[in-house]
């Protein structure tokens, strides 16, 4: 996947700019947002289950490697074959290789956001195999040569209008003159359309919401079906997970189900929820014949041992991004890689270095909506804070900034000169004031687009002072 | 009403944290303050050896001097039964930051903990601590109320400032679309990020523009400058005052934002 990250000021002024996307972006997410908020209050016990959400991830972070362990014996003697990835390039070769076993010529993807960290689709299609996306709003992206600019909507940034004009540019075989004016109408086409390819499929690859280590099971939940069919209908089924989706136990899974359907999109439950437990075993009816389950690490134990550790808790609801208000502005491709909104501000600068990706942690106003509203409990902003520790420790943050911070912090340490030099500057200052607004040279960033509203003149210090010796103010 | 901890005396000395802003631009604010904690029955000291909470540092990554301000701070108001500031942002560094800055400090940690214990955003002072549940100045008028975001979240900072503006009996409080919504400023953000800070005002003026209130108050005055500051620019005549400015009947000075 092509990285904009150090681009991502001129990325967000283009967005800004893109009507389209400001359209599609003002319906869909705040639309997200209050079905989360419907599904919250319908449930007493939401902050309980937080924290017990919460407690669950930090447990088996703590014993990960025990539990992947765990998982890997169970999901063996269940049949399937586990591999772990250390890197990315690690991840694309043993796929590859699976593919190439299997004399795979088709392969149909569930949705899969580890799958676009890797840059999966490009190394399958460069080995000459089709890659089809199952998932509707993936196969949109995938038809368009776009990346998922939401980890659950990833065709968010798209209107109604732009998907029927590029179905009628694609979809040639239909007849002309069919109607694509309901949104059922279109789910119908693409239906149509995927249903040949999830029959004509070798290979099927789904990512993973959680791995049971005490069962060796995969779980996806999706909303269309689509992960059954691609993981049910191949011959091979390989499962692509990071690290961090391992949870202890079944239960476990209930507790976290509960969290996630609800924060993502405010539903009680996803309608498919899908336990894979290897492959087809004697008596079966259907399932593949073979199943890989392929963990990925990508960095991942290094952040286990940092102080971003929290952020391996994330179960990828988006919730943190239907709330945040720089998303809901400029969207996710703006964040220019895999991970936008505030997971992508925390996880990105560790999976492609704080110099490439500083803007991300620093493009946030530290609202905390997202930390509200995270299921469980990551503090984004905290993380945030964090990696501008690092950019300022690494002397990546721009010169400006630094000398800025510099001059500021030489008064603001010392009280007796700071003071003095406020007593005297302030009223200066309101000497440029026109009408209740500071015209100053130098303070264009501000003044761009807001007046700068303009100081009283003497400071409270000074004014104080007067009182404090008897003069009435 | 009135809440007493043991050690607490009947007639508190209150530390009013100015905030920079507050001492630099609107100083009526801090007598609104004063005459607020004065009414609740507080003496007030203003510590001079006070600046900045030091929030420009921290979130720039300048974890040293965020400290070294948090130190300054700790010790300018170690004489006083409560810290109180007109800021939900800068109550919310002072409470919440400094404990988590000096963590590792054996000798300040402590100090940053007792100091955290006594800090106070002002309303939520007014009417948690001090049992506050009216006000006795007037103001008549539609008036709107922007919850900013450390003090809504990190403080708790949403049904007092309700409460005593609802005692006001000129004043109607029409609610904005989405009261958890930011207003775009963040700091430094808003000059870092000024474009997209820009398009967060934008929904939020919007939003003020929509409740068909002719005032707009919000606790903190970063938020309140930045959403001035767009409402002017849009040329919309909707006065922008600190709430604290409007509770202890101190309007005689201009708006935020406007003036001769």
């Amino acid at each position: 996947m092509k990285l904009t990250s150090p681009a991502f000021k001129e990325n967000a002024t283009a967005a800004l700019a893109d009507a389209q996307l400001q359209r599609a972006l003002s319906s869909v997410g705040p639309g997200l947002a209050a079905r989360r908020g419907a599904a919250r209050a319908g449930l007493p016990e939401f902050e309980a289950l937080r924290e017990e959400g919460r407690r669950i991830k930090d447990h088996t972070l703590a014993n990960l490697d025990a539990y992947l362990e765990a998982f890997e014996s169970k999901a063996s003697e269940a049949g399937s074959v586990v591999h772990f990835a250390p890197s990315a390039v690690d991840a694309r070769a043993i796929i590859l290789e699976i593919c190439r076993h299997a004399g795979a010529r088709v392969v149909t993807k569930g949705k899969s956001m580890i799958s676009e960290e890797i840059g999966l689709n490009d190394a399958l299609e460069a080995a000459g195999l089709e890659v089809v996306e199952t998932d509707l709003g993936e196969y949109l992206i995938q038809i368009r040569g776009e990346t998922p600019s939401h980890i659950i909507a990833p065709a968010i940034h798209l209107t109604q209008e732009q998907v029927e004009a590029d179905f009628r540019r694609l979809h040639t075989s239909l007849p002309k003159e069919r109607q694509l004016i309901e949104p059922a109408q279109l789910v119908a086409e693409a239906r149509q359309i995927l249903r040949e390819k999830f029959l004509a499929a070798d290979v099927g690859i789904t990512g993973a919401n959680f791995l049971i280590a005490e069962t060796g099971t995969s779980v996806i939940v999706t909303n269309e079906g689509n992960g059954d069919l691609t993981q049910s209908l191949p011959r091979v089924h390989i499962v692509l997970a990071s690290i961090e989706k391992m949870v202890p136990t079944l239960e476990d899974v209930g507790t976290l189900i509960r969290l996630l359907a609800r924060s993502a999109t405010g539903q009680e439950i996803s309608t498919y929820t899908t336990f894979s437990t290897g492959p087809r075993r004697a008596g079966d009816p259907d399932g593949p014949q073979a199943c890989h389950v392929v963990i990925l690490d990508n960095g991942r134990s290094e952040l286990l041992a940092s102080q971003f550790r929290e952020v391996l808790r994330c179960i990828r609801c988006g919730a943190c991004m239907n709330h945040c208000p720089v998303y809901g502005a400029i969207g996710g491709h703006a964040y220019g890689w895999v991970y936008p909104g505030p997971i992508g501000a925390v996880l990105t600068p560790a999976l492609i270095g704080v110099r490439n990706a500083g803007h991300l942690p620093n493009a946030s106003t530290f609202c905390g909506r997202c930390e509200a509203v995270c299921p469980m409990k990551i503090p984004l902003p905290g993380l945030m804070r964090h990696w501008r520790e690092e950019e300022f420790r690494l002397g990546a943050s721009s010169l400006a900034a630094r000398l800025g911070l510099k001059v500021w912090a030489t008064f603001a340490r010392r009280p007796r000169l700071y003071h003095a030099a406020a007593r005297l500057g302030m009223p200066l200052l309101s000497l440029f004031a026109r009408r209740g607004a500071l015209k100053l040279p130098l303070a264009g960033s501000w003044t761009r687009h807001r007046d700068l509203p303009a100081p009283q003149g003497r400071t409270f210090q000074a004014l104080w002072a007067d009182t404090r010796a008897g003069v009435p103010r | 009403m009135i809440e007493h901890m043991p050690s607490i005396p009947q007639r508190p000395r209150v530390g009013l944290f100015v905030t920079c802003l507050v001492d630099l631009f609107r100083p009526s604010v801090g007598f609104a303050a004063v005459k607020l904690l004065r009414d609740a029955g507080c003496e007030v000291d203003v510590p001079k050896a006070q600046t900045c909470c030091g929030q420009p540092a921290y979130n720039s990554g300048d974890k040293a001097t965020a400290q070294d301000l948090a130190r300054q701070t700790i010790a300018a108001f170690e004489d006083c039964d409560y810290v109180v500031a007109p800021s939900g942002s800068c109550a919310g560094m002072l409470k919440v930051h400094y404990p988590e800055l000096l963590a590792d400090n054996a000798a300040w940690a402590p100090r940053a903990n007792a100091f955290a214990a006594k800090v106070h955003e002002l309303i939520s002072f007014l009417v948690d601590v001090r049992g506050v549940t009216a006000v006795s100045a007037e103001f008549s008028g539609r008036v709107t109320y922007h919850d900013s975001c450390s003090g809504l979240r990190e403080l708790g900072v949403r049904q007092q400032p309700r409460l005593l503006l609802a005692s006001m009996p000129g004043l109607q409080l029409l609610e904005l679309a989405d009261t958890e919504a930011c207003c775009g400023f963040g700091g430094t953000f808003s000059v870092k990020y000024p474009d997209i800070s820009n398009a967060i005002v934008e929904r939020k003026t919007a939003d003020v523009t929509a409740t068909g209130a002719d005032v707009l108050l919000a606790g903190d005055l970063g938020c309140l400058m930045n959403m001035a500051g767009k409402l002017r620019r849009q040329g919309r005549r909707i006065a922008v005052r600190h709430v604290a400015e409007v509770l202890a009947g101190e309007t005689r000075d201009p708006a935020i934002g406007e003036g001769p």
